[in-house]
């Protein structure tokens, strides 16, 4: 196999996601898998109160979602989840980037690059 | 008999026993999420199981002709106690007072489970409802409704500030002391407030049902209760934020559910005996020496009453029973008495000697029926159950799913 095949995995607030969802379909990445996860970085801690008693929380709800590429540029990626996920604020979260051995699809049992491809 | 004195009574049976489950969904969205459906049972039981005991002994044991301690055996099983009126009302069925009283039983258990949430053993809890209610209940409910010596000495009692509120509060307390801390007291938070919400609301709700229908029938007497008990919940949500916000800068959902139900606990043995700008002044004092209870006096004590029985029905209702015998007139009722500020000290010196033995008495009977259970069933479920949580553990189901 020539390709390289790319998982961008991006923690971050749980904002804006449909929005960020339709920008990354612009650049051609239509599938991906999302979770909500917990997170603790440079982010002050907040406090939730019961009954007078305080509790100090310092993981905070993020998301995460993984995508993997290979005839889209990671850079354009990176550049659209920077441009509409970044408040500028700490807490922002960040993006891997790691390099895959293979992707087999479950279905067709097509492997690498095909195994991306929405064909039918 | 009078009809509408019993459609009446019969609305307000109904409106107490909608306090029960209330209380279960008020309880269960305050544990985490893997124990909310032990904390519901615990709460839901003794629907089942006190009221086929009021039924067969509880009732008799409480309210029938006895001595000044206990009521006697002459209602066992129902027996006498039909459609003709009874000794307490001529206007409603007997069997209507009972089902009625019923409701009162029922719920004073199921407020005792807030104070041993989230690691007390189940069966251990459903033999310690039945013996605590014939050993506790009974007798105090005597005491004080039943013709017994507190009725004598001539305390007052509206709608169960003793009777249901401080002899639950302290038997939680009691129970909660000798089952130890939770193991994740410390990091405890509300896993569904919105269900406390919803459970607390149900409880006001009937709370109307549990004062204006201690009273009996509709006049002027039940009319002053039905306003007291409005203003002083309304009251106590507003005494409780203040102090919560002093402390904590910030008003919780939690706080103002909490405070309504100090208000009322607050102004359940007075609501019958007081004028409604002193049911302002019990329940704003309520809210607020209720969140002083659960804030500062469970810390400074280490004690672990983990949905706070004690700190609002203990405490509320001891506060209730003092400020009766300081606010009480004869100008809303005159079968009441004069409290301190009308003139009498009297009243309020009965009415320690009320709350002072209520506690002495509950404590003790309540310690010595749950070390006796603890001789044949451990009160403490394993280390293993309670971390795994007693949903799972104990009834084998869990509240919520994930998809897969």
């Amino acid at each position: 196999m020539s390709e390289i095949l790319t998982k961008i995995e991006i923690i971050t607030r749980p904002i804006q996601f449909e929005q960020f969802k339709a920008e990354l379909a612009k650049i051609g990445v239509s599938g991906m898998t999302v979770s909500e996860v917990k997170g603790t970085g440079l982010q002050k801690s907040y406090v939730e109160t019961y009954r007078g008693r305080n509790r100090e929380m310092s993981l905070h709800d993020r998301m995460k979602i993984e995508i993997v590429v290979c005839e889209v540029p990671v850079q354009d990626v990176v550049d659209v989840a920077r441009k509409f996920l970044s408040t500028g604020k700490p807490g922002d979260g960040k993006i891997f980037i790691y390099e895959l051995a293979n992707v087999v699809n479950i279905r067709t049992g097509k492997e690498g690059h095909d195994a991306l491809k929405n064909d039918i | 008999m009078q009809m509408a004195d019993s459609v009446f009574m019969f609305l307000a049976t109904m409106m107490v026993w909608l306090m029960t489950p209330g209380i279960a969904l008020f309880y269960g969205g305050m544990v985490k999420s893997k124990n909310v459906l032990n904390t519901a049972m615990h709460s839901y039981m003794p629907l089942a199981v006190i009221s086929i005991l009021w039924v067969l002994i509880g009732y008799s044991l409480s309210f029938s002709p006895g001595n000044s301690l206990l009521g006697g055996l002459d209602w066992v099983g129902l027996k006498d106690v039909g459609f003709a009126p009874g000794p307490y009302s001529e206007t409603i069925p007997h069997s209507l007072f009972m089902l009625f009283q019923m409701t009162f039983a029922v719920l004073t258990v199921s407020i005792i489970a807030g104070g041993i949430a989230e690691r007390m053993k189940f069966s251990a809890f459903l033999i310690f409802t039945i013996l605590w209610s014939l050993f506790v209940y009974a007798p105090v409910a005597h005491w004080v409704w039943g013709g017994g010596w507190l009725a004598e000495l001539g305390t007052l009692d509206f709608a169960g500030g003793n009777v249901v509120h401080i002899s639950s509060g302290v038997a939680g307390l009691v129970l909660a002391i000798m089952l130890g801390k939770r193991k994740e007291s410390g990091d405890s938070a509300p896993h569904n407030l919105p269900l406390t919400f919803l459970g607390g609301s149900l409880i006001w709700f009937g709370w109307y049902g549990f004062n204006v229908g201690s009273a009996l029938t509709i006049n002027e007497v039940a009319m002053n209760v039905f306003v007291n008990t409005a203003v002083a919940a309304a009251a106590g949500i507003i005494g409780w934020l203040i102090v919560e916000y002093m402390a904590n800068k910030k008003a919780t959902l939690l706080g103002a559910v909490s405070g309504a139900i100090s208000g009322l606990v607050a102004i359940t043995p007075a609501c019958g005996f007081v004028t409604p700008a002193s049911s302002i002044i019990i329940g704003v004092i309520g809210g607020a020496v209720c969140f002083w209870g659960v804030f500062f006096l469970k810390n400074k004590l280490g004690y672990d009453d983990a949905l706070d029985a004690f700190g609002l029905h203990g405490i509320g209702g001891t506060w209730g029973g003092i400020a009766t015998g300081l606010f009480a007139t004869t100008s809303v009722n005159e079968s009441g008495a004069n409290g301190l500020f009308y003139g009498d000290f009297n009243l309020l010196w009965k009415q320690l000697v009320a709350i002072i033995a209520t506690y002495i008495f509950v404590a003790a009977v309540t310690y010595i029926v749950a070390k006796a259970i603890n001789l044949f069933v451990p009160l403490r479920v394993s280390e293993e159950d309670e971390s795994m949580g007693l949903d799972l553990t104990l009834h084998g189901e869990k509240a919520y799913h994930e998809s897969i």
